[in-house]
């Protein structure tokens, strides 16, 4: 944890040095998320309800996963990253140092500028909480919780993929990025199919949408069991062991490149 | 007769240079495809509601959405892409500017071997697997092949102005985030056009950046007049290349200036 907050301190210190560089990309980082959320803004020009949902509903959707995401990888995200120092070969200068190889890769070029994202979704997610009634509130705060753990679950897993795939690392945003996308609309917009295997086999139904239902008030359009609902934090532990599992064992498999 | 040897040349070394990395590129085909299926239940969503919107029925809708995703690759929808980009930060640009060969026309060639090799990497999975999954509208018309080839045109000519920015400013993320940013948005990759609020849909159905994704794409699905839309596309092609040309003289100026 230390040695975390210093190599990050290092890095946020490192990219301030070049201000107009570092302001750039804070709102070039707000800029291109906020593209998203104008889509859905046109989306509900020519419609009052999206898969059964009004517009503050869908955009508490996607501000619950836009906020999730955004911490998730602004403290994580870097782990993407791991492919490339697989190839150069510097991940094996981490493995030999005394701190975590996974807290090394996180902090690794800690990007401070990624809180253009988090600033982007937490004003998205502000707005949009007018749709939350008092009394079911203090779900919100346990699902976002959950969906940090989640996204940071599934970057990890694509780290841990990039172990066996060096050479297409690109895979992983299907499911990284991917997954943030899909749940920035309701899910009853999906096809049933494409709903069960983000319910039960990656469970990014656990970010927001189960949690939503409760807090939205809004039937399930499968008929899921309701205790579902409030099964997030469950999910979120079940697929954070499965991660850490895959990524000791993506380590313990790892070769270096040989050369 | 040389110089087409030479750019043939630079064609084939970009297409090859390229195709090194094929796990890369079906990496990127994958999640290009992950994406075109998300969009699609989206606009699906949209269209069951709406049918008939923008011109477009729903078949169409669910097809311009996996052909925006085909486009990615070969329109380098997200930017960058030349290799002369990071030579302008080492200053081996200065080499480039003297050859007797125009940069211009010589990363030209090479963006055109490129874009050829993730036609086929990056462009058919999508294509393929959204017909399987879902209904989609085959080409209609013989003009999507031109219209194509000046879509990419336009993106190069587009990207090669943005790179060469560098030349002026000492960082370049900035414009390129900018650039990407204005491409995603206006060019139809977002959302087709015709969904687009009054000026603003006017804005970027005038923009080179609607003939990089949109007419490409309307050009499969037969809902524009053809020859218009061609001559829309030639001419931000031939704009954008013109404004190369004199901002690479400009540029060779600059570049003597500092390296002299």
């Amino acid at each position: 944890m230390d040695s975390y907050l210093l190599l990050a301190w290092t890095w946020v210190r490192a990219s301030a040095q070049y201000r107009t560089s570092f302001v750039v990309s804070i709102i070039s980082s707000f800029a291109i998320n906020a593209l998203d959320a104008v889509a859905i803004g046109i989306v509900f020009l020519h419609v009052t309800t999206l898969g059964g949902f009004t517009l503050p509903e869908v955009m508490f959707l996607y501000g619950t996963s836009g906020v999730s995401f955004a911490i998730a990888d602004m403290l994580f995200g870097n782990i993407e990253r791991l492919s490339q120092h697989i190839r150069a070969g510097t991940f094996d200068t981490m493995l030999i140092r005394p701190v975590s190889p996974f807290v090394q890769m996180a902090a690794d070029g800690f990007g401070a500028h990624r809180i253009g994202r988090l600033a982007q979704a937490v004003i998205v997610l502000g707005l949009s909480l007018q749709v939350v009634p008092w009394s079911r509130a203090w779900l919100v705060p346990l699902m976002i919780l959950s969906g940090v753990v989640i996204f940071t679950a599934v970057f990890t897993l694509g780290a841990a993929l990039q172990f066996v795939l060096v050479d297409a690392p690109e895979i992983a945003n299907a499911f990284t990025y991917g997954g943030v996308t899909l749940t920035q609309y309701p899910l009853s917009v999906y096809g049933d199919q494409l709903v069960r295997g983000v319910t039960f086999i990656i469970p990014l139904a656990f970010v927001n949408w189960q949690p939503a239902l409760y807090i939205l008030d809004q039937p399930d359009p499968l008929g899921l069991p309701e205790w579902l609902r409030f099964a997030s934090p469950l999910a979120a532990v079940a697929l954070a062991v499965i991660s850490a599992l895959a990524w000791r064992a993506g380590i313990r498999r790892y070769r270096s490149t040989g050369s | 007769m040389t110089a087409f040897v030479l750019y043939l040349r630079l064609f084939q070394y970009g297409f090859r240079r390229h195709s090194t990395y094929l796990a890369a590129a079906l990496a990127g085909a994958f999640t290009n495809t992950v994406f075109g299926i998300l969009r699609a239940y989206v606009l699906i969503a949209l269209w069951e509601a709406r049918p008939g919107l923008a011109g477009y029925t729903l078949t169409q809708a669910v097809t311009f959405c996996f052909l925006t995703q085909a486009f990615i690759g070969p329109m380098q929808v997200f930017g960058r892409g030349l290799s002369f980009g990071d030579r302008i930060r080492s200053g081996d640009i200065a080499f480039d500017l003297v050859r007797p060969a125009p940069l211009l026309l010589w990363s030209l060639s090479e963006d055109l071997g490129r874009a050829a090799y993730l036609a086929f990497a990056r462009s058919l999975p999508p294509t393929l697997i959204g017909a399987a999954l879902f209904t989609m509208a085959g080409p209609v018309s013989p003009w999507f092949l031109p219209s194509f080839l000046l879509g990419i045109v336009v993106s190069f000519g587009w990207r090669y102005l943005v790179t060469l920015t560098s030349c002026w400013t000492s960082d370049d993320r900035g414009m390129h985030t900018l650039s990407a940013l204005l491409t995603m948005f206006f060019s139809g990759m977002v959302l087709p056009l015709g969904l687009f609020p009054g000026w603003l849909r006017t804005v970027a159905e005038a923009s080179p950046f609607a003939a990089m994704v949109q007419v490409p794409a309307d050009m499969w699905l037969g809902t524009q007049p053809p020859l218009q839309a061609l001559a829309f596309q030639l001419f931000w092609a031939i704009a954008l290349l013109c404004l190369g040309a004199l901002l690479t003289a400009a540029a060779r100026r600059k570049v003597v200036v500092q390296g002299g």
